[in-house]
């Protein structure tokens, strides 16, 4: 038996958020149907026992087409805020810990960003670094850090004025261990908190980008591309925008009910 | 409970031990019998079985530690326990019909609201209380405020209580009590927040305008001293029971208990008072 | 805020020469002819020196608050601008007073019935909320309100106050619903604490009536709710931008992204910098509002760290 007690709205996220990625791995698998494969005798098809979420406009079946517009957003999203978590919890430690110009840059650049228009900037980013998996990560890359460095540096100038931090100084301890053994496992906890909440509006932005037409292109099946696609149809084929929409909304629930467990588990520490 | 007999008896009678005021055998305006409040989870009594009585025009001092309860007895005859306490029988608190109640406070900055002007906030209570249109409120709390000290400028310009002083602000609480047309006047340690050369100023303050409007008043403060300078009768407060009782000065010279003698080597003197 | 401006200026003049390639041969396609790539050159200015560029840039800029001929529409960036302008300031200002009208209330009642089912509901909302596309709310909008209960219309304008306030009851809920979560957990939290505060205990002494009270406690529970909402500006400027996609409204986000299709440098740079003054001046307007609901903030910005003390929570 375990000795902590999870929280029941972690269990539940991580429960629903395995299995959307278990269906979402094998669905692809058991389907007869391919992803890209189109039938124009079978167009905008009502959810069946054939086809249980329906076909869009090019007689494509849509179950295996969300599922694998599943495989690529997620892998996205993951992919996407690794290197940025990384980065800006790097720089939210130096940031936090020496204070001075690296601090005034990032609360600079947080301040912009804040101010300014998420998806007008999203839009313009990825305009300029092209469409695509390409110009979606890199937009990322380039916006996704500064959030996570505002975090953990706020975090670390708070544990840098304690008392230990300083008797550890005294004792001879160098700055790069204090950072790394002292601080990281401390500030790591908030930084994977924001990592969640921040991996929701990262697939909405995603599959955003995808609906205006910025994001991932054809014939890669992406939730975004997929719902812009049904917009045409909405008043008659429901079904081609709302289940994409709604495999979004089921993972954003399945993180939020994952951050919120975590949130509650850091209290109960 | 047997303990307490005693005082109750007392109280019953309160001319022949409190003099001045109460040599009548009027009606009590306030009569608490055997009240007792608990913490709402719990059975822990807060307050265990008090009585006591209050004639009209008295003023009786409710003395006693911190933690005694003697500003909760207050808050319940005022009817607005804080959250998480209840009374065990709403019976145990009686006010005479028609007599109405208004309460001051210990922190007078934080007992207004601090967005709102203050002559603003008197105008209010008098809207809602004597029901008069807008515009003639707002000049007769102008009026009020600048008659319980404060400045006349606030006759053009309200103020907001984070310009004004602690003392200023305490006046300001008057008003608002005064402004519900009270016949018994509720003090929950109002001078303790201020500095002591105020303290002086707004207890004379309370006791000119006890003469003037024949109020009631049930004074709760830590500080014999205070209570001393106000009060026809004190009631000693220990531990949610009361220890004593009595007339001021008897209580002062002649105290029955241990508790109360400590109080009562506890006091101060009010700066400014020996000159009088 | 002032900063911001600036940040966003020199971004938006380094946006054409960041671009990998020659910008020119974007708009133009691969198959221009050399003389008009030059000719491209000549007109998007790339022909000058770097330092050339940026002076005439902000030289027209603060002139003529241009930012040259939009490639696509061959007329004024500015012009274009501003005639998409209404729609998208209709639509903004429809959205801030619904999510105050929806906020308010839902905040309030979760307050005082601590632990009942709108508290509960407010609690339980945003949790699923969090993970919707706001295009996606919208389109979702559309299929219940305007193609099943045709209630609605499905999109465009409809000329008339009347029918201009008809056509953005679905975008500006879209939005509205998007922002009211944060808006009511913060208002939530502060009225609980604001219930506790001492002067309430004085408004009650002195026999107020309860909605009294409740307008002197929603007052003082407002500032830090603002300040949030004040942050959270950009996010309603930018969900605007993406609703008017959904709704088809003819707005400075329609207009953006047709820019981005075809490649049109001066025309998005327009849209930026113009975004950017409209938070700017949104903001300035939330600022105010503030003052007038707490002198202590009134002609300063350092205002968030001193409406803890309003209150007092004894």
């Amino acid at each position: 038996m375990k000795r902590l007690h999870l929280p029941r709205t972690l269990a539940a996220g991580v429960a629903l958020l395995a299995a959307i990625v278990l269906a979402v791995l094998i669905i692809p698998l058991l389907s007869p149907y391919d992803p890209t494969a189109e039938d124009i005798s079978s167009m905008l098809q009502p959810p069946s026992f054939v086809h249980p979420f329906g076909t869009d406009q090019l007689g494509r079946d849509l179950l295996v087409r969300v599922a694998a517009a599943g495989r690529v957003d997620l892998a996205l999203m993951v992919g996407v805020e690794l290197l940025p978590f990384i980065i800006g919890t790097a720089a939210g430690l130096i940031a936090g810990y020496y204070g001075g110009w690296p601090n005034r840059i990032i609360t600079l650049l947080s301040d912009a960003l804040i101010a300014f228009p998420f998806y007008l900037l999203v839009a313009v980013v990825a305009f300029v670094t092209g469409t695509g998996v390409t110009g979606i990560f890199l937009t990322f890359l380039i916006m996704g850090w500064i959030i996570f460095a505002r975090t953990v540096k706020g975090a670390t100038a708070s544990l840098a004025g304690e008392e230990w931090v300083e008797s550890a100084r005294v004792m001879g301890f160098s700055d790069t261990s204090i950072l790394l053994r002292q601080m990281l496992p401390n500030v790591f906890s908030q930084a994977v908190i924001v990592l969640v909440s921040d991996m929701v509006a990262l697939l909405v932005a995603i599959v955003t980008l995808g609906y205006l037409g910025l994001g991932v292109t054809p014939p890669t099946p992406d939730w975004g591309t997929m719902i812009a696609d049904g917009q045409s149809f909405l008043a008659t084929r429901w079904w081609v925008s709302t289940l994409p929409g709604t495999a979004v909304v089921l993972v954003g629930i399945a993180l939020a009910l994952i951050g919120d467990g975590l949130n509650d588990a850091r209290r109960q520490v | 409970m047997n303990a307490d007999a005693s005082i109750i008896s007392n109280q019953e009678h309160p001319g022949a031990a409190a003099g001045s005021h109460a040599d009548s055998c009027h009606e009590p305006i306030i009569r608490v019998n055997d009240l007792r409040i608990t913490t709402a989870m719990g059975n822990r009594p807060l307050i265990d079985g008090i009585s006591f009585d209050v004639q009209p025009g008295e003023t009786v001092g409710l003395v006693g530690e911190s933690g005694s309860g003697k500003s909760l007895t207050l808050r319940a005859i005022m009817g607005l326990l804080p959250e998480g306490v209840v009374l065990a029988d709403s019976e145990s608190i009686s006010i005479s019909e028609h007599k109405r109640l208004a309460m001051i406070f210990q922190d007078p900055v934080s007992s207004l609201d601090p967005l709102t002007g203050v002559a603003r906030q008197v105008a209010e209570v008098m809207r809602y209380n004597q029901h008069l249109p807008r515009r003639e409120a707002q000049a007769q709390a102008a009026d009020l405020l600048i008659s319980l000290g404060l400045p006349a400028s606030l006759r053009a310009a309200d103020r907001y209580p984070g310009q004004l002083s602690g003392g200023q602000c305490q006046r300001v609480g008057i008003a608002i009590a005064l402004a519900t047309k009270p016949d018994i006047l509720l003090c929950d340690e109002p001078t303790t927040a201020l500095d002591v050369t105020v303290q002086l100023q707004i207890l004379d303050l309370l006791a000119d305008l006890r003469e003037r409007l024949g109020l009631t008043m049930l004074f709760v403060t830590h500080n014999l001293g205070v209570a001393a300078h106000l009060c026809d009768r004190l009631i000693v407060m220990q531990h949610g029971r009361i220890v004593e009782a009595g007339a001021t000065e008897d209580v002062l010279n002649n105290p029955q208990q241990e508790y109360t003698r400590r109080l009562v080597s506890a006091i101060l003197p009010i700066p400014g008072e020996q000159d009088r | 805020m002032l900063l911001v401006l600036v940040l966003v200026t020199i971004g938006v003049f380094l946006i054409v020469r960041l671009v990998p390639g020659d910008p020119a041969q974007m708009v133009l396609g691969l198959k221009a002819r050399p003389e008009q790539i030059a000719d491209m050159h000549h007109r998007l200015g790339l022909d000058q020196s770097i330092g050339k560029q940026f002076t005439s840039f902000i030289g027209t800029l603060l002139a003529t608050g241009d930012t040259g001929q939009s490639i696509a529409y061959n007329v004024s960036s500015r012009a274009l601008v501003l005639s998409r302008l209404p729609v998208s300031l209709w639509l903004i200002g429809c959205s801030a007073v619904l999510v105050v009208a929806i906020s308010l209330p839902l905040a309030m009642t979760a307050a005082l019935h601590k632990g009942g089912w709108v508290d509960q509901l407010v609690r339980i909302v945003p949790t699923i909320t969090l993970g919707m596309p706001e295009f996606w709310v919208g389109l979702v909008f559309v299929l219940l309100f305007a193609v099943t209960l045709k209630i609605f219309p499905v999109g465009g304008t409809q000329p008339g106050i009347d029918g201009m306030l008809y056509s953005m009851a679905l975008p500006s809920l879209t939005i509205a619903l998007a922002q009211t979560p944060f808006i009511v957990r913060s208002l939530r939290t502060r009225i609980l604490e604001v219930l506790g505060a001492d002067f309430v205990v004085t408004l009650r002494a002195a026999h107020l009536p309860e909605r009294v009270i409740r307008r002197h406690v929603l007052r003082n529970a407002l500032l830090p709710a603002l300040q949030l909402y004040g942050m959270k500006i950009s996010f309603l400027v930018g969900g605007t931008l993406v609703v008017e996609q959904v709704f088809g409204l003819k707005g400075v986000g329609s207009l953006l992204f047709s820019a981005i299709t075809v490649r049109d440098f001066p025309l998005i740079q327009a849209i930026a910098i113009y975004c950017a003054l409209g938070v700017v001046l949104i903001s300035i307007i939330v600022e105010i509002a503030g003052g007038l609901i707490d002198y202590r903030v009134r002609g300063g910005l350092g205002g968030e760290a001193r409406h803890q003390e309003a209150g007092g929570v004894a």
